[in-house]
């Protein structure tokens, strides 16, 4: 395609992600440079029906008046990301110099509320992925092989998983494994042990959490595999068949290499969708135990009286980062195999 | 302290005499758009809210248990999108910081003649809020079970302790106690009520500075860990009503809830064989303190700043009639304590003035109260598990309201 041709198509979109995608990041980006303006207290007597008592108050009209002054709020610099609650250079410098081993200042890193959110993120990220592209795989396989007649509710019946809102299918499975819910009761019953909670102790809702991804996400590289089955050529696989190719050897020969590219992109989509997971931990109450980096956004914009816009954009900013990273080595993969390819 | 018994001792007396010239209820124009916390008492206040606006009004009411985090993103929009907020000591504080409710010095002139004095709740000399309940947690107990096993009704956290274990070791519990302590505001409030039974203070004197990590906050930190070791294993997913579920479910024999809860756990719904062995008991001492661990809460109605003057007239009305109708107070006597004029206390207000006349601590309302709120709700987690020390999890909710202090502005 001609390079003007290609401007003019792409300009459109390119307008759009600039506008609703680029400018939002700069802005958000911006805004994790400052700090709130000082808030100004002053001494007030209160009254109410258990008595009356001298307290403080923020003097609304000086504060609003700072606030009028600096609309954005101090600046801060990267004040905000290098405090406790983001990269914490502080407490990690400190705790490199006071440990007295590796696994001291392990501890002490990943007590840390990002690194503790970080850990999550990742290891859900890394643990859901690849059974999920397995499974996918291996129920396209097994719906591509079904009669026509049934294939259609079959379909259906393994997309519900990803049809049914995030919340609310973690909520259903959160009553579920309660103690007296079906799944928990029955896992009592199975291990012989009244007190098993998998609510209560942060490995096992680790467990429930992944267990729960990749219920959720095996649809949709269901959907993506069975589409490319679609597009496989018959004839290799026919002539493979004639030679004498077991099952296995046409999918692990054929199948597989054609689909290569396809199962690429659902890494990438599954990488990205899970390292900003977040539904799940509302739904199982999971808060306490396990945190990610989305989660701590929702904490600083909901979970505080106040919305801490400027902790809230500097955690944006750095799960950018984190995905930019995490993608980094997919992309170079499919530059590599583009360029290859040409 | 002594004000609240006193009301309450005067509302005895007085007689509902409607002295003012304008009667709030009927309101015809403006629209009332209210936001409140979820549980049973507020729903009874809010059908008398309803029926006092009439049938004309043009009347709304979102009840969530998530009102505390809403509130300031909602009301600082301008119109915002709320006219009025049901408010407590605890939650008036983060408006009051952003100026996004009113003073009601006109309205109250005009259609409060029949409150308490004590229901108005005066900052700085002006009417911010106006009060209709009193609220505060306390011990609930089974009395067929502690009686079957020769135990006292416990007065101290240590006697709540060794009657749950004494339940426990009987086999007639297996989790005896409940508490909410779901991870999260209810968390941080069961350290805060601990915190001050032990007398603690939540900020060194005259400052934002943070005070928590010392031997009280780690003794209030050691009971509630053997509270929790006595609960539920799911217990950091339980908020009150899934307490009140437990309990409903005869799987408690002691809990620590609060007052408001009679509403729904002395209904005529549910096994009435649980609801006929319910008993309410001061909240304990603990650690060897005079004052209860508990905080005094009053609830209120507070009106938006950033909503018209008609809407804000128009939902001030309906709430304050509610809030000055003896009739809903003594149609609904052991709902909660009211602090509406005329109201004779019900059988369960006990704990309440009990707590009240023992000179418990009501609920910090300094400025940064919720930023440390905030923190302890999380940072205490890993600590009931027993992943890291008490100091450890104490140091954490100083740092971690520091870094959010300084980010705000209060330090």
């Amino acid at each position: 395609m001609p390079h003007k041709t290609f401007f003019w198509f792409i300009l459109p979109t390119g307008l759009a992600m600039i506008l609703f995608i680029g400018l939002p990041i700069v802005s958000s980006f911006f805004q994790s440079l400052h700090i709130e303006t000082e808030q100004i207290l002053m001494e007030v007597e209160n009254c109410d029906p258990f008595g009356c008592k001298t307290n403080v108050r923020v003097d609304v009209e000086a504060t609003e008046k700072l606030r009028q002054e600096n609309p954005l709020g101090r600046f801060n610099g990267f004040g905000t990301y290098t405090d406790r609650n983001h990269l914490a250079f502080d407490e990690i410098g400190e705790a490199w110099n006071t440990s007295s081993s590796m696994s001291e200042f392990k501890d002490i890193v990943l007590n840390l509320p990002f690194y503790k959110a970080l850990l999550f993120t990742l290891t859900f990220c890394f643990a859901v992925t690849p059974p999920v592209i397995i499974l996918g795989f291996i129920v396209a396989l097994s719906v591509n092989t079904l009669s026509k007649i049934i294939k259609g509710f079959i379909v259906f019946g393994t997309i519900l998983p990803m049809i049914v809102t995030p919340l609310i299918g973690s909520l259903v499975l959160f009553w579920m494994i309660d103690s007296q819910g079906i799944i928990g009761a029955s896992i009592q019953i199975l291990f012989d042990d009244p007190n098993l909670s998998l609510k209560a102790s942060s490995n096992l809702t680790w467990i429930t959490l992944i267990i729960y991804g990749i219920w959720h996400n095996t649809p949709f590289a269901f959907v993506v595999f069975y589409a490319a089955l679609q597009t496989v050529p018959q004839d290799p696989i026919e002539a493979a068949y004639i030679d004498g190719a077991s099952r296995y050897q046409r999918v692990r020969y054929i199948v597989i290499p054609h689909l290569y590219p396809v199962a690429t992109f659902i890494m990438l989509i599954c990488l990205m969708d899970n390292f900003r997971v977040f539904e799940p931990i509302i739904g199982f109450s999971a808060e306490g135990v396990a945190q990610s980096l989305s989660w701590m956004i929702y904490q600083d914009l909901r979970n505080e009286n106040k919305m801490l816009f400027g902790s809230a954009g500097a955690t944006s900013m750095l799960t950018i980062i984190g995905i930019a990273f995490l993608l980094t080595p997919v992309l170079i993969r499919t530059w590599k195999e583009f360029r290859t390819e040409r | 302290m002594k004000k609240l018994i006193l009301a309450l001792l005067i509302s005895f007396a007085t007689t509902s005499v409607f002295a003012g010239s304008h009667s709030p209820c009927g309101v015809t124009n403006g629209s009332i758009n209210i936001l409140a916390n979820e549980f049973t008492t507020y729903r009874i206040f809010m059908d008398e809210v309803k029926s006092c606006a009439g049938p004309d009004a043009d009347f709304n009411v979102t009840h969530s248990v998530d009102h505390n985090k809403l509130q300031v993103a909602a009301l600082s929009a301008n119109p915002a999108e709320f006219s009025a907020k049901l408010v407590t000591n605890g939650s008036i504080t983060p408006l009051m910081n952003d100026g996004l409710i009113r003073p009601l010095d006109d309205l109250v002139e005009k259609y409060g003649s029949n409150l308490n004095e004590n229901q108005k709740i005066t900052i700085d000399g002006k009417i911010y809020a106006v009060a209709f309940m009193a609220n505060a947690q306390h011990l609930w107990y089974r009395e067929s079970i502690l009686n079957d096993l020769g135990i006292a009704v416990p007065s101290t956290y240590e006697e709540v302790i060794a009657a749950a274990e004494k339940i426990k070791s009987a086999g007639v519990m297996d989790n005896p106690y409940a508490g909410a302590f779901k991870s999260g505001w209810n968390l941080g409030q069961e350290f805060v009520n601990m915190y001050l039974g032990h007398g603690g203070e939540f900020f060194k004197s005259g400052s934002a500075q943070p005070n928590v990590n010392n031997e009280k906050g780690v003794a209030a930190l050691n009971v509630i860990k053997k509270l929790t070791e006595l609960s539920n294993p799911d217990f950091l997913t339980q908020d009150t009503n899934a307490v009140k579920e437990e309990w409903e479910s005869g799987n408690v024999a002691l809990m620590h809830v609060w007052n408001s809860g009679a509403a729904s756990l002395l209904d005529d719904e549910g096994d009435q064989d649980i609801k006929a062995d319910t008993r309410l008991a001061p909240s304990p001492t603990v650690g060897g303190g005079s004052k209860p661990a508990t905080t005094l809460w009053w609830d209120g109605i507070a009106i938006a700043t950033n909503t018209s003057d008609e809407n804000a007239e128009a939902s001030f009305r309906a709430l304050v009639g509610a809030a000055s109708s003896t009739d809903l107070a003594n149609n609904n006597p052991n709902a909660t304590v009211w602090l509406i004029k005329g109201y004779t206390p019900g059988d369960t207000a006990g704990p309440v003035v009990d707590a009240a006349s023992r000179g418990t601590t009501p609920y910090p309302s300094f400025p940064h109260m919720s930023l440390m709120h905030g923190a302890l709700s999380t940072e205490l987690v890993e600590f009931l598990q027993g992943n890291e020390s008490a100091e450890k999890a104490l140091a954490d909710v100083e740092a971690a309201y520091i870094a959010k202090a300084t980010e705000q502005g209060f330090l």
